[in-house]
């Protein structure tokens, strides 16, 4: 027969006091104090410029040194001084101005059709059948594909690039703003009827706000597939605009120019989620704030 | 399914004396299950019903028929025109500031002084302009009967209000409610499970049993009520025999 545990311990002394004399010390830690700020030492942001500070400078040494040759890539100071020179022969406001433009007239051509699209499937039964089974097709469709039929449609000039960039945004916006009207909370829906509003203002003070939150992460994202849309967009004969001083520079070898034009892109990118960031931060105002540690 | 839907929603603008419910032969299915089955059921002006009911007998299938968002019936139900709804979650739209959903709905511009008022009436004058995901459990449902109430409603539906709130909160809450309809005057169908509840609050409780309103009796104690008395006690031991609670095991809910 085996002893079992609880046996052996009906052999121990009855007395309570024994009992815990015997038992093993118990291992204490003082819990740790989160502390509320970084007293001394060197600021958070300035930190964070560090390891970018630190490449470009390791960059700027092995171009320095002969590592890098100005065919493979043009060094952060050559790079500089280039975009300095574009600057200065309004090259590079010209090439700014005309990409913006291209970004700006596609992403509200596909924000108008998203947006009407998206509402009249959301809202209407009728509008769901019609609209929502061919958006839920065409999405799977990857846009970048249907450059040589926009070509043959629209020829080489504005009109594709721009419906390029519109057909990249159209898509995920619709997508959110149909799924976010799709998700409101029935509940408050029932509410809304409680309290007297009719259909139009249901739709106004409850539907619409309820799918703002999802229709941001649409515009963030439809914002991204904008620029690069643009930039396959002008890959194909532009005659100006960031992509056209890209092809040109590719001619020559002028990996330096190249660099500028992908910084360019690269700011162009930050500022539209800035823009965005912001945007979320007035409209969402009501969500409890979230805040990184 | 709803063979003769016969819905009227009458107004005080007939002239004529009506009261703020009635309910003739109702009857709800879901699928061929007729959760409410040839109900009827009367409410006087004025008057604070409670309706108590086991878990899933039909309690809030009969008060959204009353709040006119469920059409799918047979029978005659009249209604209050002026009426308002509060529910277990406070249902507040949390993207507008308290006071902005306290007014929503009432014609004209959204009037912030009467927000203020409301607001004042239920004791929220200090979160008149917050967004409401901010508001704590108690202070969302205090907004929430301010909403209800700054529509001056004929007839007030409460759907289980404060099940929802921890045990302090809701005595706090209870006790409002009693007061803001002593003010107010308007008739009441509070929903609910508590036994407890309903008799501190209501002039009247109804059981709803079987689809139908099987137990319907005054409360008569001098209000505020005590608990420890032997009518409450004898009153509430009926009451829990009726919603299958024998007696001996009804401690407290
Ligand atoms: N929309 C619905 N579809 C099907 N069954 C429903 C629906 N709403 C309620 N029921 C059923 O009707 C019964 C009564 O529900 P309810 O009125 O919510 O109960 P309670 O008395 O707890 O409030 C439940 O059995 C529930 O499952
Ligand atoms: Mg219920």
């Amino acid at each position: 027969m085996i002893v079992s545990g609880e046996d052996r311990r009906t052999d121990r002394p009855v007395d309570g006091r024994a009992e815990l004399d015997n038992r093993s010390p118990i291992a204490v830690t003082e819990v740790r104090r989160s502390r509320t700020k970084s007293r001394g030492g060197i600021p958070r942001w300035l930190f964070k410029t560090f390891s970018p500070i630190g490449l470009i400078a390791l960059w700027q040494v092995l171009s320095s040194v002969g590592v890098l040759d100005r065919a493979t890539l043009a060094s952060p100071a050559q790079i500089f001084d280039t975009a300095l020179q574009m600057w200065q022969q309004g090259r590079l406001q010209d090439a700014v101005a005309v990409s913006t433009q291209r970004v700006l007239v596609g992403l509200a051509l596909g924000l108008l059709a998203a947006v009407v699209l998206a509402t009249l499937a959301g809202l209407f039964r009728r509008g769901e059948d019609l609209i929502d089974a061919p958006m839920q097709m065409l999405r799977t469709v990857p846009v970048i594909g249907l450059i040589p039929l926009l070509i043959i449609w629209f020829g080489i000039g504005e009109e594709p690039k721009v419906i390029l960039i519109a057909l990249a945004v159209t898509f995920p916006l619709y997508l959110n703003i149909y799924g976010g009207i799709r998700n409101v909370d029935a509940n408050l829906m029932e509410a809304a009827r409680t309290l007297g509003l009719g259909w139009f203002a249901q739709v106004r003070h409850v539907v619409l706000p309820a799918a703002m939150p999802s229709a941001l992460v649409g515009l963030r994202y439809s914002l991204g597939s904008a620029w690069l849309a643009l930039v396959f967009g002008e890959t194909i004969n532009a005659t100006s605009g960031i992509g056209y001083e890209m092809n040109t520079a590719r001619e020559f070898f002028q990996t330096d120019v190249i660099v500028v034009c992908l910084v360019l892109y690269a700011v162009l990118g930050l500022l539209a989620d800035f823009i965005v960031r912001t945007l979320e931060r007035t409209v969402l105002a009501w969500r409890p704030a979230f805040r990184g540690s | 399914m709803a063979t003769s839907v016969s819905r009227e929603l009458t107004g005080s603008d007939t002239g004529q004396y009506e009261k703020p419910a009635m309910v003739r032969g109702l009857t709800r299915r879901f699928g061929s299950r007729a959760v409410l089955d040839g109900l009827d059921l009367d409410i006087e002006p004025g008057q604070f019903v409670a309706l108590l009911g086991t878990s899933g007998c039909g309690k809030s299938t009969l008060l959204r028929i009353l709040a006119d968002l469920d059409g799918e019936i047979t029978g005659t139900v009249r209604v209050a025109t002026r009426r308002a709804v509060s529910f277990q979650a406070p249902r507040l739209l949390p993207w507008k500031r308290v006071w902005r959903n306290i007014v929503l709905g009432l014609p004209g511009k959204a009037d912030r002084a009467r927000a203020e008022q409301a607001l004042a009436e239920v004791g929220l004058s200090h979160r008149v302009d917050v967004w409401p995901k901010v508001l704590s459990g108690g202070e969302a449902q205090r907004a929430a009967l301010a909403r209800a109430l700054v529509r001056a409603p004929d007839l007030l539906l409460l759907d289980e209000p404060f099940s929802a709130l921890d045990a302090l909160t809701r005595l706090k809450v209870q006790a409002l409610v009693a007061e803001l309809w002593q003010q107010h005057r308007c008739a009441v169908l509070l929903v609910t499970h508590d036994v407890d509840e309903a008799l501190r609050l209501a002039d009247r409780v109804l059981v709803l049993r079987d689809g139908r309103i099987a137990y319907d009796q005054p409360v008569e104690a001098a209000r505020p009520r005590a608990t420890d008395t032997p009518d409450f006690l004898a009153h509430r031991t009926e009451l829990l025999s009726w919603l299958g609670v024998p007696a001996g095991d009804s401690a407290t809910t």
